[in-house]
């Protein structure tokens, strides 16, 4: 019951209600004129034939008198075909010519229309059918009916005024049933929509709305809707992830850091606090760093500054940024090589995008720097340049590179090879990368020379 | 990193200045304005946005710290209002908002400079003297001095005792920049921010082999070195 109250409360039934009572306005318009314009015309030209008739007799009556009369009706009732009914009789009532047998009951007056059932003679049967006809009494006492067998027009009346009946109702069953059927498939298909929002809001992220292929408007609200939830679901599984790490990276430190504020209070000497505290600093200051980072690639990642995008020089970020580093690699006693083509544009943010590019920069520092006492030079390049419609900035550097194994590994947060904990880090600057990378719509690609790795950032060039 | 346990790198350089702080915690409000007073300011305190726009609007102090989120009216609707009224005091934005567009909202709104949550205190210290000097007339200056170092930004021309010293043009913007702060502590940060015009946090110590190479050329060959390292806090260009 509540199933059906929600078809008829739905907007596609309304509206299809709507459409029913046009249609069946229309429909009944049309079989309205085909009746009059057949049935009602035919009975009128009836009407006019004995109308005529009974004129023509009358005149035959004052003219030829009486003998003149009889022997027309007499003549005109023989012929079979004509379908005439003809009565005449004397003042007292006698019939005297004609093919009916009496005068009708209810023909009382002095002239006018009678309807009467009459039988029809000359076939073997005996049926009753139809007449209509005028009387009309003339001088002489004398009574004068001319008919017709309606019988027939009556029939095709009668079926024209069926056909409409039906025909309407036709059209109203088949117009209603149409409304709620469609109703009930549209309401199905919202429903479906609704039941999946509901599942996934009392907690089941995996649920979507199945689609049915048709790539009709549904199919496609559906659609957008799925790739929203695979969004949000993506964005839920990296607040995970982060919380996850968060709690495992972060605890250890904030750990050490109690049990060593712990310890200074138990020693109670001076300059044991002095040494805490100077300790306790550096760690908190690390503890902030990690965090900042950690904030920047959630928000990088979900992609909330998209909309502060404009376009940025990439050319000249290669260009500042290897600058920057230039002495540091220098110092370190390797070389930087910067080689940007000209006049390289991306839409995108001008302070992510650079702090991508020293992170790289960064780890080929930290990660290739060749062991003590080699006399093999840190090599790093740094290049941008536009490859089938991207730019792609690459940094690339002569060291281990990185074991095919990790390679997909490496870009998640906190992610550090057994090979690198010794040196400091948070395991967090590829994670930005990606997620700068992933905020331009491009993409992080690392990829192993053999010796050495190049650390590939495609950027959609600005269109 | 390394810090000495009592960071007050402003000893010697900075008359008193008098400061507002704007900022709802009144924890963090109190070790701030410890800090402060250490450093030899006059610090005033207001814990929401309303009472404080009432005491910044007479324009009496050299620099108005202004948290972003506060309590009643915010940070930035503090700014504008005084803005509008003609309130021209330099103004901090603490936030715990970090990012570029975040930044962009609070300098637009009329703040002059940002300093993202959390931060160190030697970097608001920094940050807040400077700001004090930014409204000094020292911006038409063509020629800048610290003892015998001279900088000519019109010849883009380096001296010291009058030798001549060769720059690269982006070892002349940080001199620059140094000298424009003679006196005061600039951060690694604010180096980043107004040498090279970026903001982020630089994971390794790039800013240092810049200041290093500087020092080479300015100070190696004199007996009185002028570009200091303030531990734990940056650097600071002065005479001894």
């Amino acid at each position: 019951m509540r199933a059906n109250l929600k078809v008829l409360n739905s907007s596609t039934f309304r509206m299809s209600a709507v459409y029913l009572v046009v249609f069946a306005l229309s429909v009944g318009g049309i079989l309205w004129y085909v009746y009059w314009n057949t049935a009602v015309l035919l009975e009128r030209q009836t009407d006019e034939t004995i109308r005529t008739e009974v004129t023509s007799l009358g005149e035959q009556y004052r003219q030829g008198g009486l003998a003149r009369l009889l022997d027309t009706v007499r003549r005109r009732s023989a012929q079979e075909s004509s379908r005439g009914i003809y009565y005449f009789s004397n003042q007292v009532g006698r019939r005297m010519s004609g093919n009916l047998d009496g005068l009708p009951a209810d023909a009382l007056g002095k002239s006018g229309w009678i309807e009467f059932p009459y039988e029809v003679r000359g076939t073997d049967d005996r049926r009753t059918h139809r007449a209509r006809a005028y009387y009309t009494r003339l001088s002489g006492g004398f009574t004068l009916l001319v008919g017709r067998d309606v019988e027939e027009l009556r029939q095709f009346a009668q079926l024209i005024r069926n056909t409409l009946y039906y025909a309407l109702a036709l059209a109203l069953g088949a117009g209603l049933g149409g409304g709620i059927l469609m109703s009930r498939n549209f309401l199905k298909r919202i429903d479906t929509i609704s039941d999946t929002s509901r599942s996934i809001r009392a907690g089941d992220m995996s649920e979507r709305i199945p689609l049915r292929g048709t790539n009709d408007e549904i199919d496609r609200l559906s659609q957008n809707l799925n790739s929203m939830l695979d969004q949000i679901e993506r964005l839920m599984a990296g607040m995970r992830e982060v919380s996850d790490n968060v709690a495992h990276d972060l605890k250890t430190p904030l750990t050490r850091l109690r049990a060593r504020v712990e310890a200074a209070l138990r020693e109670n000497s001076k300059p044991a606090f002095k040494a805490a505290l100077t300790e306790t600093l550096e760690e908190a200051d690390e503890l902030l760093r990690i965090f900042n980072a950690l904030l920047s690639i959630a928000r990088a990642e979900a992609g909330q500054t998209r909309d502060q995008f404009a376009p940025v020089d990439v050319t000249e970020i290669v260009n500042e940024i290897g600058e920057l580093y230039e002495p540091l690699v220098e110092d370190a006693g390797g070389a930087l090589e910067i080689d940007a083509v000209d006049g390289l544009q991306v839409s995108g943010d001008r302070q992510l995008l650079a702090q991508a590019i020293a992170n790289l920069i960064d780890n080929a520092l930290k990660y290739a720097k060749p062991p003590e006492g080699s006399d093999k030079k840190l090599q790093i390049g740094l290049s941008a340049t536009t490859i089938q419609g991207n730019t792609v900035i690459s940094i690339t550097d002569n060291g281990p590179g990185i074991p095919a194994r990790d390679l997909n590994r490496v870009t998640e947060r906190f992610v550090r090879l057994d090979t690198s904990r010794s040196e400091p880090g948070s395991g967090l600057g590829l994670s930005l990368v990606q997620g700068v990378a992933q905020l331009h719509e491009g993409e992080l690609s690392l990829i192993n020379r053999n010796p050495g790795l190049t650390a590939k950032l495609i950027l959609p060039a600005l269109a | 990193m390394t810090y000495q346990t009592q960071v007050n790198p402003s000893e010697q350089s900075q008359t008193n200045m008098r400061i507002l702080l704007i900022e709802d915690d009144l924890q963090a409000a109190g070790f701030l304005l410890k800090g402060l007073r250490e450093a030899g300011h006059v610090a005033d305190h207001a814990s929401n946005g309303d009472d404080g726009l009432e005491m910044g609007r007479d324009g009496t102090y050299d620099v108005m710290v202004v948290d972003r989120m506060l309590p009643g009216r915010n940070g930035i609707s503090v700014i504008e209002t005084w803005r509008a009224e003609g309130v021209r005091t330099p103004v901090l934005i603490l936030s715990a908002l970090g990012e570029v567009d975040d930044r962009v909202t609070g300098l637009r709104a009329g703040g002059d400079d940002y300093l993202a949550k959390p931060y160190a205190f030697s970097e608001l210290l920094a940050r807040v003297e400077g700001l004090a000097r930014r409204v000094e007339p020292e911006a038409a200056a063509t020629k800048l001095q610290v003892g015998d170092l001279e900088l000519d930004l019109l010849a883009r021309k380096c001296t010291r005792a009058g030798e001549n010293i060769l720059l690269q043009p982006r070892e002349f913007r940080l001199l620059e920049y140094l000298m424009k702060n003679a006196g005061q502590v600039v951060t690694r940060t604010m180096l980043l921010e107004h040498v090279w015009d970026y903001h982020f946090d630089p994971q390794t110590n790039v800013i240092d082999v810049h200041i290093s190479r500087l020092r080479g050329k300015i100070d190696k060959n004199f007996d009185t070195p002028l570009l200091h390292t303030v531990r734990g806090a940056g650097y600071s260009i002065r005479e001894g």
